[in-house]
């Protein structure tokens, strides 16, 4: 078996290494609750301090305090929505775009449904960029806040969130961005953006899982999500998860330094992977905007074959990715990115995520090259659309739809 | 990822009869691209005795849908015609050793496919109205669709009746919330539309979901179990709909005889065991697993489950109910024991 090849760094990444090291004292001899009196506690609230000030410098946040910790992307993104929604009982509209996480579109949709919550969903085009006016169109004095991702997962595709922030100011709207893809792979500096508030994951960026922030500004409204004790200032209660807060910290800092390492090196093996598929198999092209993207991600399409088929094909050499097929899905459903994005679905079902990191190397791309045609090849040999490259798909009607 | 069976993966990884079949006389083309599904089965039948003498197939599809579009052709290979009518997308599934609960559809593909086929070479068109909706019930693999027929077509207004015709909510019951939009939407459009009273109709939070039970024929995730047949069931269902037939299907096993608890001796406590045993066996069938008996040593009884029931989370459950119907028959206080 050859070295297993893995490029699926949008769904999770290694915990680094430094990170874990960071983290194990304080499951053990730095046990202490950071809240209490007494000399176990301070050590410990110094060390959740410190992450903080990482953190508040990964992000470019002007203090330290203005980062929350929470449990991880889908907490803090549920936070920020929840609370923008308590403070100003005549602002009840949220605007949202049609590519959001889950994390943003289902908690949209729940509170559509159960509190009459009007949800502006902005359309993409296809290149998943954001329709502008019609973001600028729903944006109202009732627009109690606006989620918009910093980049896509499955596409990478980046959104102008520093312009979309000011337009929301216009109007008084709070304006939150899942930055979860674009944490520690973009330069962000928040102080100089008119960005309330911000949610990132710690498993995203080699740090551990079960961790993440939310960025709330000085000075923004906000209304703590789970109630309790007056821990992180009273906006988020609960015990702090201190290993997993020092372990985030840690990964901010080296996030930080490798920073440079993403925009050239990283990015140049995406560009070489994607370059030599589109090369070497036919009927293939990119999905999402090339020009404004995150180093790290790449989306190919592969007409005509099914996108299970080319993971399960790609496990057996050993080749981790991801897919926007229904059939990898739990819930059997399309990726709602690339239908938002009018992809056909002869392409959509076919379209791989590859997702590099700072582990990846010149011969994790050389040994899916190596094997991305054949698996392709093999795929479409059995489908009943494939007729040869550049030709036209075989007539296919099958019955019922 | 899927857990798919060993089976499943290798149709998957080599599958056999793929590709286009020259001088093809019986050709179905079923799913569409639009489900991330579509299967073309092209067949050549023997025009004097009607056996199927060459299938081959070409899928879109996922993992499972290849493995079952390459299975149905091993399987149909040899049969007559008619034969071929008789396997339904359970009898695909069983073949591949089971299919996960959310890709049963992909059976459900190759058992349209092959009617769709038989159609073609008899020269009549073959229509489906199929429609799969949201899965509502995990373990039992039951889709919106299936619970609004059963509803519709049987005037259901309680959960509990949902789960006796469709099984859906017999198992985890997380689902309880699902059936319950389901039914007390589906109830509301009966209202509308005058099939059943005001009263009659289901409102949500009318039933304590906490004292439904559990069914005594389950199956764990492993162990997909779709209604036996849906294909066929559903057919009935719609036929009940239109007032042809009244739909019964029992949800246990006929009770056993009251035993009269005669003295036994060993050997005609042995028959009377595999008597039982076989009279279960179609209904553990139905689930796609079989339970053969071992030895019989005092009261305790030997048994080995194979099939769906090998790993089966609930296998235990099967275990007691089985008991408890050698237990009726037989009218001594057996054990049973499962071994592997």
């Amino acid at each position: 078996m050859t070295t297993p090849v893995y490029l699926d760094n949008n769904a999770t990444t290694r915990c680094d290494e430094a990170v874990v090291e960071a983290m194990l004292p304080f499951f053990t001899e730095q046990f202490g609750n950071p809240s209490s009196m007494h000399a176990f506690g301070a050590r410990v609230g110094g060390a959740v301090k410190a992450a903080r000030v990482q953190l508040q410098s990964l992000l470019g946040a002007e203090f330290d305090h203005e980062i929350v910790f929470t449990a991880g992307g889908t907490e803090s993104d549920n936070m920020a929505i929840l609370s923008a929604l308590e403070i100003d009982p005549n602002r009840d509209e949220i605007i949202a775009s049609a590519v959001e996480h889950p994390a943003v579109l289902s908690l949209c949709g729940h509170l559509e449904k159960t509190r009459g919550i009007k949800v502006h969903v902005i359309p993409v085009d296809g290149q998943g960029l954001l329709d502008i006016a019609a973001y600028r169109a729903a944006l109202s004095e009732k627009t109690a806040i606006v989620s918009i991702m910093w980049a896509n997962n499955e596409t990478g595709t980046i959104f102008p969130v520093a312009e979309l922030a000011e337009l929301a100011k216009e109007v008084g709207a709070l304006f939150h961005t899942d930055a979860v893809q674009a944490v520690g792979k973009v330069p962000i500096d928040l102080k100089s953006t008119a960005i309330d508030m911000l949610s990132l994951s710690g498993h995203k960026l080699h740090g551990p899982k079960g961790i993440g922030a939310l960025y709330v500004r000085r000075g923004t409204r906000f209304r703590s999500l789970i109630k309790g004790g007056h821990q992180e200032r009273g906006r988020r209660a609960g015990t702090e998860n201190t290993p997993g807060i020092v372990g985030l910290g840690k990964a901010a800092e080296l996030a930080a330094l490798h920073m440079d390492d993403e925009k050239t090196r990283v990015a140049s093996l995406r560009d070489r992977l994607e370059k030599g598929l589109l090369q070497r198999i036919p009927n293939s092209f990119v999905t999402g905007n090339p020009a404004e993207r995150l180093p790290n991600t790449s989306n190919i399409a592969f007409e005509y074959v099914e996108g299970e088929g080319i993971l399960l094909l790609m496990n057996r050499e050993g080749i981790a990715a991801s897919s926007g097929s229904a059939c990898t899905s739990g819930s059997l459903e399309p990726s709602h990115v690339l239908r938002a994005m009018n992809i056909p679905y002869t392409a959509a079902h076919g379209a791989i995520r590859f997702s590099f990191s700072r582990d990846n190397t010149d011969a994790d791309v050389d040994r899916v090259l190596e094997v991305m045609p054949g698996i392709i090849e093999k795929l479409r040999a059995l489908s009943p659309f494939w007729q040869g490259a550049d030709k036209a798909p075989a007539t296919f009607n099958p019955v019922y739809a | 990822m899927w857990d798919y069976t060993d089976k499943v993966k290798d149709y998957f990884f080599n599958p056999v009869n793929a590709g286009v079949l020259e001088h093809a006389n019986a050709v179905g083309e079923v799913g569409a691209i639009s489900c991330g599904d579509a299967l073309k089965l092209m067949m050549r039948v023997n025009p004097e005795t009607e056996v199927i003498e060459a299938a081959k197939f070409q899928t879109f599809g996922c993992g499972s849908a290849i493995a079952s579009s390459s299975a149905l052709t091993e399987i149909v290979l040899g049969k007559t015609l008619e034969e071929a009518l008789r396997i339904s997308n359970q009898d695909i599934a069983d073949f591949l050793g089971g299919l996960p609960p959310e890709k049963m559809h992909c059976s459900v593909m190759g058992y349209e496919a092959l009617q769709a086929a038989v159609a073609d070479y008899r020269g009549v068109e073959w229509r489906d109205d199929h429609e799969e909706g949201a899965l509502v019930c995990k373990c039992f693999g039951v889709d919106e669709g299936m619970i609004e027929r059963a509803v519709r077509a049987n005037k259901l207004t309680t959960p509990e009746q949902i789960t006796h015709y469709t099984k859906a909510g017999g198992g985890c019951l997380t689902c309880f919330e699902g059936i319950e939009a389901v039914l007390a939407r589906v109830n509301e459009e009966m209202v509308t539309e005058g099939l059943i009273s005001f009263d009659e109709a289901y409102r949500i939070g009318a039933m304590d979901a906490r004292t439904m039970k559990q069914k005594t024929r389950p199956q764990g995730a492993k162990t997909p179990n779709v209604e036996p047949k849906p294909i066929i069931a559903l057919a009935d269902l719609e036929r009940a709909a239109a007032g042809t037939i009244v739909l019964e299907r029992p949800v246990e096993a006929p009770p056993a005889p009251a035993p009269t608890a005669p003295r036994l001796t060993t050997i005609q406590k042995i028959k009377l065991i595999e008597e039982t045993l076989e009279s279960i066996r179609p209904y553990l069938k139905l689930d796609g697993g079989d339970c053969e008996l071992i030895d019989v040593d005092g009261n305790n009884v030997v048994v080995k489950l194979s099939g769906a029931c090998v790993g089966c989370q609930q296998a235990s459950l099967t275990v007691n109910g089985v008991q408890e119907k050698l237990i009726a028959a037989t009218g001594l206080p057996l054990r049973v024991i499962p071994v592997k």
